[in-house]
């Protein structure tokens, strides 16, 4: 017990837990956005839009996430010079945050996708009879309908996204909760179990409540025919 | 208010020229050739899988064509895009499995075509939405959501939507076969009297005692194909092919 308080007087576990939240946040935002777009596209009249958006998904869904964040420090921020601040710390949080996004939207939208699958066809036709172009059927029918469908799996991968934001260790952001857990275990190796029980017992705490909201919403949202 | 605009009966309004269409390997439309007039009621009858069906929703390019020519009110049925959006705001459907839109209101489900589609104001749209809710009499349900309606309800509001568009021609896909059998009335109920008001109807149907009541022409088909067009009287007294003469004494033998 006492190993316990000691680790948490001496290190920041809270502010680390923030970072992961803060990129969880940021980066959940902007796949969302962009997920929802992939998706759009997926489904659009135009069979060129759904084969690049096919081609992302694809390409995104079987890269490592470690190796996309990497490509994120040395060859985006690198090479290509893609650079968000000068200040170190932010600049690699945004990088972080750009490959989070990037890498999670081909699950929002296989996620999405998925609960454009449980709408009936008949909504999309009905649509198009009453003279809707797609884009007004997909905004006002098909989407909504497909977003009460896909409360689970899009839940799922928020979760995801929650623990995979631990990777952006691997683009320098060395105040997220795995950098600081290996900083605590190079220094404190005689309270590695305790250390590895903040770490774990943090990540359960903050995951349970969102799959008890997604099971909730998923049931509360359900589109009822 | 009228719900048809009364100029020029008689002129062709849907024209069907040499229409071929496949499923695979499967011929589902032989050269069908049709010609619909204004303020005609023109019911379609047949065995499953005759092509009913199909040729209907190939009046709205719900299917795709690969041969032959649709024109409605004189203008070819465009390809894509905005044309054919346009053009299918004018011809109103009706489904067999009524697809109201599951995540609005019954009103909303009304209000949504004439307020995207033709910029109508969202108070004016309400009142013409109210105006047809009550005329198929389901006002009082306006602000359900349409998982709450019976099946006849529901078909009744997806005839309300079809019409609040002021569409020159309806299509009826199988409107009553969904439908426990007491909720039929309802909605028959409906066409008929919208038939009467002069509104221009294509209807596919398996609910003969409507055809002999509301039609003004039978057209039969079978292997998609059209085998017979004729009035009411004659078809139902006078079949003229062998299928026909088959199909109608399977039915009405009860």
């Amino acid at each position: 017990m006492n190993g316990f308080m000691q680790l948490l007087q001496t290190y920041d576990v809270l502010g680390a837990f923030l970072v992961n939240i803060e990129l969880t946040l940021w980066s959940a935002l902007f796949s969302t956005v962009l997920g929802v777009i992939l998706v759009m596209m997926r489904i659009s009249p135009i069979s060129s839009l759904r084969a690049v958006a096919g081609a992302y998904v694809e390409l995104f869904k079987n890269l490592p996430l470690t190796i996309i964040m990497v490509f994120m420090v040395l060859g985006a921020y690198a090479q290509l010079k893609l650079s968000f601040s000068d200040t170190f710390a932010t600049n690699f949080f945004w990088l972080a945050v750009t490959g989070l996004s990037l890498y999670t939207a081909a699950f929002v939208c296989e996620s999405l996708r998925s609960g454009i699958n449980t709408v009936p066809i008949g909504q999309a036709e009905a649509a198009r009879a009453l003279g809707l172009n797609f884009m007004q059927a997909a905004t006002q029918i098909i989407l909504p309908q497909a977003f009460r469908g896909s409360v689970a799996p899009l839940g799922n991968t928020l979760i995801a996204l929650l623990k995979n934001s631990t990777v952006a260790a691997a683009a320098s952001v060395s105040t997220e909760t795995s950098s600081l857990m290996s900083e605590m275990i190079e220094f404190r190796p005689d309270v590695i179990v305790q250390i590895f029980l903040i770490f774990a017992l943090g990540y359960v705490i903050l995951i349970i409540p969102i799959g008890m909201l997604t099971t909730y919403l998923s049931n509360k949202l359900a589109v009822r025919r | 208010m009228p719900l048809v605009p009364g100029d020029e009966p008689g002129r062709p309004l849907v024209e069907l020229t040499h229409v071929e269409k496949h499923f695979g390997d499967l011929h589902v439309l032989k050269d069908i050739n049709l010609t619909v007039n204004k303020g005609e009621v023109l019911v379609v009858v047949g065995p499953s899988g005759s092509g009913k069906s199909t040729m209907c929703r190939t009046i709205n390019r719900l299917e795709t064509i690969d041969s032959g020519d649709i024109r409605i009110d004189g203008k070819p049925l465009p390809q894509e895009g905005k044309e054919l959006a346009s053009l299918r705001a004018e011809v109103g459907m009706v489904f067999q499995s009524f697809n109201l839109f599951a995540n609005k209101t019954i009103l909303d489900n009304v209000t949504l075509a004439p307020v995207k589609v033709r910029h109508m104001d969202k108070k004016e749209a309400e009142r013409l939405a109210m105006d047809l809710l009550d005329r198929v009499g389901v006002a009082t349900q306006a602000n359900k959501m349409p998982s709450q309606l019976s099946g006849g309800q529901q078909q009744r509001v997806a005839i309300a939507r079809a019409l609040a568009m002021k569409p020159k021609v309806m299509l009826f896909d199988e409107p009553t076969s969904a439908l426990d059998p007491e909720m039929v009335n309802e909605v028959l109920d409906v066409m008929v009297e919208l038939a009467h008001e002069g509104m221009t109807m294509i209807c596919v149907t398996h609910e003969m005692g409507f055809a002999r009541k509301a039609a003004d022409r039978i057209v039969f088909m079978a292997d998609g194909q059209i085998l017979e067009q004729n009035t009411p009287d004659e078809f139902f007294e006078h079949p003229q092919t062998d299928r026909a003469k088959d199909f109608l004494s399977k039915i009405l033998t009860h």
